[in-house]
């Protein structure tokens, strides 16, 4: 790395007084997620970084907020990395689209979305990537809550009926239980991580 | 529930969406794409993924560090053991272990081992999707078995190898071992040429793959595009070079380019690294040094993994996998389990151009351009 995150945040400073930054670890934190396409514009055409390649774009779950990371590399300078991160509270988590900046964030945008639905607007195509449509909840949040695969529900019943399946009618009556009470079929929680 | 796929133009009476994959033996897994034809000319195609998902990063959250090993081994199941060097990689990054000198070379012997296999792999299967059953592949294959046989020898295991280790490897190679793969260095170019001969200047290979899925220069780094198939479009960006990671800056090889980037293009820069990763063999087989093969300060990690904690941060190792630019990202909270784990991988984000790239072609020019790629599913979908 041939530069330095100060450089970067004084550089920015400079050019940019209206955008607050704080520098976390090794990383650029840009205080309001509406910044970061201007950030990436400059980081990409200014001389000195030419940050060409946007490697890896990932979410991460922190409990209180939703973090958007981004890796970015200079191909034609051959140096890299800067991280820049983006915080979004989980109720409205909405960051900026990178895809008309950089081309490599389409998919993996779409996975931050399929994993932790974190919405980009402006993203051409936002789809789940690797779940179907129509499925609920996002499976790498703290939170998320997995089925119990062993358990029917009666959604689960009627699909198998309808494909010709006979289901045992204490399955049945299983799932029909849960439904009066309310309730999903969850997989148990380990108390503690398993190891 | 109907997908939806957003075609840029909308379908009239002379197009025809047909659906391909995931269960086609030419997709290279469960890879399926939707396509839109006019006539046999391709006009839209939409790549669908998902097929393979295990949530491997959910996985890698409940177990402690140590025990992700075997399961980074599943990513890119045809190169194990690249995919055991980037997340042992992002582990020291993480906990600051130095690596032992013998331990490096080892390393670095079996990476290049790994892409080797992987190259005339890929090659083989790129010549079964274009017609050629099965002859040039098992030329290959015959080559990749006894690769595969030292594999086992050393690690236990054909193809899932988790040899790696972070601060060192699982085994030390004896004497026999580095005679083993110093007998496939020099017996290899023989092979190189033979299967060459049959390849590089046939008419038909040529004709089927010469200007065909080309990819432009500006398009592919903005894309995001890496490896083979980024150096093939005739940019020079090897991570081996770039970040010098392990001890790659002692040997001397040189990085292949393409001018077009075609798909001959990106076959041809191929066999040219194979060239190289074999001239990195015979360097670290002259120079690998006596010694440890685990750094001392790993050995909580390994002997005890529940109870290895790593300080609180985060850390990116990428390394040049034979596919592209594989990056780990573990974020760590000081217990034994990563908070978030997280892999970039070249197989998903080389597919980002495989509309452009089809755009206009045959749809049997298709199934070349995504065998050109060289994807696995293990690692697109995870």
């Amino acid at each position: 790395m041939t530069f330095s995150i100060e450089e970067v945040k004084k550089e920015l400073a400079v050019r940019m007084p209206d955008i607050k930054l704080r520098t976390i670890r090794d990383s650029l934190l840009i205080e309001n997620p509406e910044n970061l396409p201007r950030v990436a514009v400059f980081l990409k055409e200014n001389p000195a970084f030419l940050l060409d390649y946007l490697s890896s774009v990932t979410g991460a779950d922190y409990l209180n907020y939703l973090e958007s990371i981004y890796h970015f590399y200079s191909m034609a300078k051959k140096h890299g990395p800067l991280v820049l991160r983006v915080r979004v509270p989980k109720h409205s988590a909405t960051v900026p689209t990178l895809v008309p900046i950089y081309r490599s964030a389409e998919l993996q945008e779409r996975e931050a979305y399929d994993t932790f639905g974190i919405v980009y607007e402006g993203h051409p195509d936002l789809r789940r990537l690797f779940m179907w449509e129509g499925f609920e909840g996002y499976p790498l949040r703290k939170d998320y809550a997995q089925e119990d695969s062993e358990t029917l529900e009666t959604a689960d019943v009627s699909w198998l009926e309808a494909r010709g399946v006979t289901v045992p009618a204490e399955m049945k009556q299983k799932a029909q239980e849960l439904r009066d009470s309310g309730e999903r079929a969850l997989a148990q929680k380990p108390l503690k991580p398993r190891n | 529930m109907k997908e939806t796929f957003n075609f840029k133009n909308a379908g009239n009476a002379e197009t025809l969406e047909i659906n391909f994959g995931p269960q086609h033996p030419s997709t290279h897994g469960v890879f399926r794409m939707v396509v839109q034809l006019n006539g046999e000319k391709i006009c839209g195609l939409k790549p669908v993924f998902g097929y393979l998902h295990r949530n491997h990063e959910q996985i890698a959250e409940n177990l402690p560090y140590a025990a992700m090993m075997p399961y980074t081994d599943r990513l890119d199941y045809v190169n194990a053991l690249a995919n055991n060097f980037g997340y042992a990689l992002a582990i020291e990054k993480l906990a600051g272990l130095e690596v032992p000198e013998r331990a490096e070379y080892i390393r670095v012997m079996m990476a290049e081992l790994a892409r080797v296999v992987n190259h005339i792999t890929v090659i083989g299967f790129m010549l079964n999707d274009l017609g050629a059953f099965f002859t040039p592949l098992l030329y290959a294959f015959r080559e990749r078995e006894r690769i595969l046989d030292l594999f086992e020898e050393i690690t236990g295991s054909r193809l899932m190898c988790n040899y790696l280790r972070p601060g060192g490897v699982k085994r030390d190679l004896t004497d026999a071992h580095l005679a083993a793969i110093r007998a496939i260095v020099t017996k290899f170019p023989a092979f190189l040429k033979e299967f060459e001969a049959l390849l590089t200047k046939n008419e038909i290979l040529c004709m089927r793959c010469q200007n065909i899925g080309i990819l432009p220069v500006d398009a592919a780094t903005n894309a995001g595009i890496t490896g083979p198939v980024l150096r093939a479009s005739g940019v020079n960006y090897d991570i081996r070079k770039v970040d010098a990671y392990s001890i790659y800056n002692r040997f001397d090889f040189k990085i292949p380019l393409g001018q077009k980037g075609d798909a001959y293009d990106r076959y041809y820069v191929r066999v040219l690294e194979i060239r190289e990763s074999l001239k990195i063999l015979e360097q670290a087989l002259a120079k690998i040094p006596q010694g440890d093969i685990v750094n001392k300060k790993a050995f909580p990690l390994l002997k005890m993994p529940r109870n290895f904690k790593p300080p609180v941060g985060e850390a990116y190792a990428r390394i040049e996998s034979p596919k592209g630019e594989l990056g780990y990202y573990l974020v760590s909270d000081g217990t034994p389990q990563p908070w978030r784990y997280h892999v970039r991988a070249p197989s998903l984000i080389n597919l980002t151009l495989l509309e452009e790239m089809c755009l206009g072609q045959k749809i049997a020019d298709a199934i070349i351009i995504l065998g050109s790629i060289d994807i696995v599913l293990g690692e697109t979908d995870r």
